[in-house]
């Protein structure tokens, strides 16, 4: 029964509807408050006044790179050791690899030679600089937690590197090999503290025969994600 | 004082101080803007999963230490590789894993796509870059390289290596053309043509010749391999015509193998 009440009740509203337009016409109202031109069609007579949620979807801030500098140490063999710097760049491609790329700089010495011999000089001073780039592939070995006192963890990893690139140095590009261990500690989650060591090779015969190099480098760097 | 003995050309040291300075100010320009940059609209998901576990750190090592209930909301503040960095209603923030993350829905009751990479984006994806390694005519040589695909089966590649020999020293760049017959294939062996130009040095304790920058073509073919998530392998063959300026042009072979990403 109570359907057909509902039923009865639309129709008469149906049927009211027009006709109250009709009577707005009818007393020059019409023009102003015409409805808006529906494309319902006609059978349909609820209207789902129901306001939709407005949704925001922003995109989600991807941080995969990683940018930063560093300075430390570099033993160049033969050339004593002096202070070394510079920047790396590097993508994590999944939770455990990263590409990197590193561009450095250092300054060779004297070698035992030059110094015992006076004034003779194996190279000039500009060719003293030693300049390098290398692009390595990287992997986390050991992530970890590490506690500073009671209430404070930061996230670490320790990593191995190794890769290509060039060394200039004594007035040559150097093919380079580099192998190293690093160790990042996360002070944030976007801001790192980097402790590594590297070992970079190429071979040099400027001392007679030629022979593989080994030059040593331990640096502090700081990076952030981005 | 110019003292050199071995050689005749010399880096002039101040041009790598300034490039080095310029490097180091860009990284702490991107620094400064980092540590500024605060986002406040982030992406809010419902958890439909029985739960959510919130790990201390971006890996599958780190321990849970807090779970959140089905039908509670988070805020996704960041990505970093596989992992999401959120938040909790409570101001609780830890990382979860992209498994997990499927299976929440976004406010409107859709479900949220995290996608991981794998053997269709190989096929698919837009861009690619990599580092390849190997002997170019009796050098070593060093070559990244950056693909855009046109489609599937067409992409379009800038490489720049630096080669590194006894004799001589060089740099490289060329734009290539690369075809794949089947790139849905795991093991994808594609053909390729491309021009540019190499710019060589010869080491001057040797002889004293000159710098040369010459124009080069070249053809060559190899394999694109599927190796696991957003990794893929490469090894490829390139024959090169070098049009010198003399009367015969020079012909090099080059074997090259190396890794490669997509994204």
């Amino acid at each position: 029964m109570e359907s057909r009440f509902r039923v009865l009740f639309l129709v008469v509203t149906i049927l009211s509807l027009p006709g109250c337009a009709a009577t707005k016409n009818l007393f020059g109202f019409g023009q102003e408050e015409a409805p808006p031109p529906s494309s319902e069609p006609p059978g349909q007579v609820i209207d789902p006044q129901v306001e939709r949620r407005k949704i925001k979807e922003p995109a989600i801030d991807r941080e995969d790179f990683e940018i930063g500098a560093y300075a430390g140490i570099m033993a160049i063999e033969d050339f004593g050791s002096d202070v070394s710097y510079g920047v790396r760049l590097a993508y994590h491609i999944t939770e455990g690899f990263f590409v990197e790329g590193t561009v450095g700089q250092s300054e060779g010495g004297l070698t035992s030679f030059e110094i015992l011999s006076g004034g003779a000089r194996l190279i000039s001073d500009s060719e003293r600089t030693l300049t390098y780039y290398n692009l390595n592939l990287g992997y986390n070995i050991l992530p970890g937690e590490v506690f500073i006192g009671e209430g404070r963890a930061y996230n670490t990893n320790l990593y191995l590197i190794a890769g290509l690139g060039s060394t200039r140095f004594a007035g040559d590009d150097r093919f380079t090999v580099n192998v190293g261990a690093g160790y990042r500690f996360l002070l944030t989650d976007s801001i790192a503290l980097h402790l590594d060591f590297r070992d970079h090779l190429f071979d040099i015969d400027l001392l007679g025969e030629e022979k593989t190099a080994h030059n040593l480098e331990g640096h502090l760097g700081l990076t952030v994600f981005f | 004082m110019e003292r050199s003995i071995t050689t005749i050309h010399s880096t002039p040291q101040p041009t790598n101080r300034v490039w080095l300075g310029c490097l180091v100010a860009v990284v702490l320009q991107i620094f400064l803007a980092a540590s500024g940059y605060a986002a406040d609209d982030y992406q809010t998901v419902t958890v439909a999963d029985p739960y959510l576990e919130m790990r201390t750190g971006p890996g599958r090592g780190y321990p849970i230490f807090n779970v959140v209930d089905r039908g509670d909301s988070v805020d996704v503040l960041k990505q970093r590789t596989e992992w999401y960095q959120v938040r909790t209603a409570n101001g609780k923030e830890g990382w979860v894993a992209r498994e997990q993350m499927e299976l929440t829905l976004k406010p409107d009751g859709s479900a949220v796509s995290f996608k991981e990479a794998g053997i269709e984006d190989f096929t698919n994806a837009r861009w690619e870059a990599g580092l390849l390694a190997g002997d170019f005519g009796g050098a070593n040589i060093i070559s990244l390289y950056g693909s855009y695909s046109l489609n599937p089966n067409i992409s379009v590649e800038l490489w720049g290596s630096q080669i590194l020999g006894n004799f001589s020293n060089g740099w490289m760049g060329s734009v290539n053309i690369v075809h794949e017959a089947f790139p849905e294939w795991r093991f994808s062996p594609f053909f390729t043509l491309g021009a540019g130009a190499i710019h060589t040095e010869p080491k001057s304790t040797i002889i004293q010749g000159q710098d040369r920058t010459d124009q080069i073509g070249h053809v060559g073919g190899g394999f694109r391999i599927y190796a696991t998530r957003r990794f893929l392998l490469r090894a490829e063959y390139k024959s090169y015509v070098v049009f010198t300026s003399r009367d015969e042009n020079e012909e090099v072979e080059e074997w090259k193998v190396g890794f490669a990403f997509f994204f």
